[in-house]
């Protein structure tokens, strides 16, 4: 396990192919010789099924997954992905289906997207939803272009600021500048909640909206939410939701309810859509009655007993083709019509219940960056007291010798060495125990021997990578020379005699 | 407690008592009390034996490329898609993982998002392809908005009304906010010759698709240097398929190159989760949105991968970054790169071989049929156009009756070309079937 595998184009070799196919049963038409391919596609290998399944065999086991183990990434929400999700996205009739064949012919699909739109709506207090965005960054996008349609089609053309406070992901200042909006940065208060006077001082007739995750990337619910919307409205902008951080509140609260006019919901964290190595994600939006008419779409509507696709009046467009990531509605609508409305009020109360035994276990050793009641996350720092020179990228990497896969670290970027740890309400308390036993440990070894976290990992595939060369000299694909060179005398040789034990 | 939960009662008292509240909704008391707790209306929760059965009896009710004989492509086509691929899809690794911002534990992705990339470039003759966006609107779209920011003081985009109507749509709600003019697809009848007279020294990009919406091949080449001469950037929009055959973008002197990665081993799944292809000349790179993992070593200089330039994103450069977006398209990437690897250079060419002959038996034979006229009077790839003696709509639906989901009706998009339908053709059709359709078409 975990031995070295080549780059896959090594194991090509002329005459191999990995698929059967039919043979030609029709005439051959007349090629536009002016229009042909030139080349030999040589950048592609010619490999038999078995090469291929065991390459990619191999180098899953070079990952880390929920399956393997706790996945504390704090803000990703990596819980347990259940196993009925992937049949029933797997389902002919669903993923066999042409997104542009009849409506008649759809009716169970977009009775399904139908019923998710009102499921998501319930859970959030939005009368409407729009299934159509991609990934959490999409629906970002997308109401902040809502919110400028509705400010301009009431012609208040100076609405161009977008309010975000310090502690927000990345996204939300880049998502107000892709809408052609100017970013405000709004401060984060003593106790980790929206600067009430900042906010005061920065809104104004040029204030489009505020985007808020609540709870924050602190973890924390913000204590003036409900203030928060008040003087947003007040001021004329309108209230942004990232539901980045959903999973903490399901029956808890309804976003709907205090003072959110639009918020997206991550399916592949709060929902569970498996996150896939990266994506795909799915990234709904819903909202109120009021900004309906400004949603992407089209979106489900049910006319009697039909369900038909409709696109809003004034609608800012698609923001993407067809209806959105459907294979991800049918695994979060699964989830949902399995859990119900106690089941998910428990989701929230467990991953809550979970986030604050580590901190009260933890807190001791590594600062809590903001000292009361967590959500579903506890951002910690990784100072830890007469360990000088120990980085919370140090800590994090000998985690990975732990068995564990390391929480969010660096992140939110106004606490110092934070570590932003999120357990969700998947994990076991024999987990939840190791991963406090580990981390005492490690701060232990911090004391006593630094270099047992400087040098981390040394039990995963590979030690800490050089991520300047990667940077300085970028090989962003292959090209055999360039790859001989970096592996110098690490070639195949060694590697090949070990590589026959596999699993 | 339901079955997703792994604290028992026990525990939760003893997990309270060392937090020191005295039950779970004490840790709520910041939630404004009367909006605490709301009830939530969801209907009863079902075991999962009972929601199998539901979403049976659902998805039951679709028409799919099992039950019906599909000639429908328009922008999601019906390839094959080799067992293999889901086989590997499922394994957790791949699926259970997120972004590899471990490097150490996540070689897995990386090596494949590595591949992957190399594999773009391979197919289209580009140099540097990201790691992949959510589909070939946003893709598109995003690669609209970096030929801006990659020219000086260009603000206008020349787009042919023959590239992909959904497509300019998204292209139009990416850019609203930001006071580009997008010119050309005005008149959805011009030809490609008439909007590339749109294109002057104030054009940051001209923007065509080949194979185009309607199916039709175009030489790149001369696009190319048009544009070229008056200072701009041309940004193709290909089909991966028909690399297979025909001229890739990056021989035709492409700027940036995107594509819709769905028919490289990706099931149509009702329109996604699907895969955005995105790919440009190097000298752009630092302005290329998206994610990238490159090739470099550990401390014991064994090869290994990681996420690099990560300056450009929104996570360091928030305001300032070339795009919002903060993931990739992780697993459908995947699927595409273990697609290319089992189809290799040979399979590739045999299934566009396959969609071609097959599509031009099918448009001669359709052609035949009295009342019909094929429209499609250049070369083109698996799509062609048939005018049709009543509405699209209506011979759909008789189609459906008999077991076929008929073409895309053209009507709402291109007007001027009557009862037109878009026929697909793919290496999914076997002559039967195409003799079968015909036969259907005949009434």
């Amino acid at each position: 396990m975990n031995t070295y595998e080549p780059p896959i184009f090594e194991y090509s070799a002329p005459g191999k192919i990995g698929v059967a196919l039919p043979e030609l049963d029709v005439p051959e038409a007349a090629l536009p010789e002016e229009l042909l391919r030139d080349d030999e596609m040589d950048g592609l290998p010619e490999l038999t099924e078995v090469e291929v399944v065991r390459h990619f065999t191999r180098i899953s086991q070079r990952n880390y997954c929920i399956d393997t183990g706790p996945y504390m990434l704090g803000s990703c929400t990596m819980k347990a992905n259940p196993k009925i999700h992937e049949e029933m996205a797997r389902l002919p009739g669903f993923a066999f289906i042409h997104p542009l064949q009849d409506e008649e012919l759809a009716q169970g699909a977009l009775q399904l997207m139908y019923g998710l739109q009102q499921l998501l709506g319930e859970i959030s207090g939005f009368s409407h939803v729009s299934l159509q965005p991609a990934a959490g960054a999409q629906g970002e996008l997308t109401g902040i272009l809502v919110f400028r349609a509705y400010h301009l089609e009431r012609g208040d053309t100076e609405r161009v600021e977008v309010l975000v406070p310090d502690s927000a992901h990345g996204t939300n200042p880049a998502t107000a500048a892709m809408a052609g909006l100017r970013v405000v940065e709004v401060k984060t208060d003593r106790r980790g909640n929206v600067d009430l006077d900042d906010l005061k001082s920065k809104l104004g007739p040029r204030t489009a909206g505020l985007m808020l995750t609540n709870p924050n990337t602190l973890g924390l619910f913000d204590e003036h939410v409900q203030e928060v919307s008040r003087l947003v409205h007040e001021a004329g902008g309108l209230m942004y939701g990232d539901g980045a951080n959903f999973n903490a509140i399901l029956g808890i609260v309804k976003p709907g309810a205090i003072g959110f006019d639009l918020m997206h919901y991550n399916l592949h964290k709060t929902f569970t859509t498996p996150h896939g190595g990266g994506g795909p994600g799915a990234g709904p939006v819903g909202c109120t009655d009021e900004l309906a008419p400004y949603l992407p779409g089209p979106v489900v509507v049910k006319q009697g007993e039909r369900y038909a696709l409709h696109m809003p009046e004034k609608s800012i467009g698609r923001v993407k083709s067809f209806y959105g990531n459907f294979g991800m509605f049918v695994r979060a609508y699964t989830y949902i019509r399995m859990l119900g409305a106690q089941g998910l009020r428990e989701v929230s109360e467990i991953a809550v219940l979970n986030a604050n035994y580590l901190r009260v276990k933890l807190q001791d050793i590594y600062p809590v960056a903001y000292d009361r009641t967590c959500m579903h996350e506890v951002v910690l720092k990784g100072q830890i007291k007469d360990a000088p020179g120990i980085r919370t990228l140090d800590i994090a990497k000998r985690l990975i010798d732990y068995g564990f896969h390391p929480p969010t670290i660096y992140f939110p970027l106004t606490v110092p060495e934070a570590m932003m740890i999120e357990p969700t309400e998947t994990e076991t308390k024999r987990n939840l125990d190791l991963f406090i036993a580990a981390m005492r440990r490690i701060a232990q070894e911090a004391r006593e021997q630094p270099e047992l976290l400087r040098e981390a990992p040394t039990r995963a595939p590979v030690r800490r990578l050089d991520e300047v060369r990667a940077a300085r000299q970028p090989i962003l694909s292959y090209h055999r020379e360039a790859i001989q060179a970096l592996r110098g005398d690490k070639a195949d040789p060694d590697d090949v005699l070990i590589r026959p034990l596999g699993v | 407690m339901s079955h997703y939960i792994s604290i028992t009662d026990q525990e939760r008292r003893a997990m309270l008592d060392a937090i020191g509240v005295t039950s779970i909704e004490a840790l709520f008391s910041v939630v404004p009390e009367e909006k605490r707790f709301p009830e939530l209306k969801l209907p009863e929760p079902l075991s999962e034996s009972e929601i199998a059965r539901e979403l049976r009896e659902l998805s039951g009710r679709n028409a799919n490329t099992l039950t019906h004989r599909c000639f429908l492509g328009a922008g999601a086509y019906n390839h094959f898609v080799p067992s293999a691929i889901d086989a590997l899809l499922r394994r957790a690794e791949f699926y259970t993982s997120y972004t590899p911002y471990q490097p150490e534990i996540s070689q897995g992705t990386l090596q494949a998002i590595f591949e992957y990339q190399s594999l773009i470039c391979a197919l289209t003759g580009m140099d540097v392809a990201n790691a992949s966006h959510y589909d070939g609107a946003t893709a598109l779209a995003e690669a609209a908005i970096m030929a801006v920011n990659s020219t000086r003081n260009r603000r206008r985009l020349v787009i042919a009304p023959s590239v992909n109507p959904q497509y300019r749509q998204v292209l139009r709600t990416y850019t609203q906010g930001l006071g580009l003019q997008i010119i050309g697809d005005e008149r959805v009848d011009a030809s490609l010759d008439e909007v590339l007279g749109l294109i002057d020294e104030t054009t940051a990009a001209v923007i065509v698709q080949t194979p185009d919406f309607l199916g039709q091949l175009h030489d790149l080449r001369p696009i190319a240097e048009r544009i070229h001469n008056a200072g701009g950037l041309l940004v193709a929009h290909i089909d991966p398929i028909a690399l297979g055959l025909f001229q890739t973008p990056g021989a035709a002197g492409a700027d940036i190159v995107t594509a819709e990665g769905q028919p490289l081993g990706i099931p149509i799944s009702f329109g996604g989760p699907y895969l955005g292809i995105f790919a440009c000349k190097e000298q752009y790179v630092r302005r290329m949105p998206g994610r990238l993992a490159g090739a470099t070593t550990d401390l014991e200089g064994r090869l290994a991968y990681v996420l690099t330039l990560q300056a450009r994103e929104q996570h360091i450069r928030r305001e300032k970054a070339t795009s919002n977006i903060c993931t990739n398209q992780g697993l459908m990437a995947l699927a595409s790169t273990i697609y290319l690897c089992l189809m290799g250079k040979t399979g590739l060419r045999r299934v566009a071989e396959l969609c071609y002959h097959r599509a031009h038996y099918a448009a001669a034979e359709i052609a035949k049929l009295s009342g019909f006229e094929l429209l499609s009077s250049g070369p083109f790839f698996k799509e062609f156009v048939v005018r049709c003696p009543r509405p699209v709509s209506e011979i759909n639906r008789d189609l459906a009756a008999r077991g076929f989901i008929g073409g895309y009706d053209l009507s709402v998009h291109y007007p001027h070309l009557g009862n037109a339908m878009l026929v697909c053709v793919t290496e999914m059709n076997t002559r039967a079937d195409i003799d079968a359709f015909v036969e259907a078409l005949r009434g």
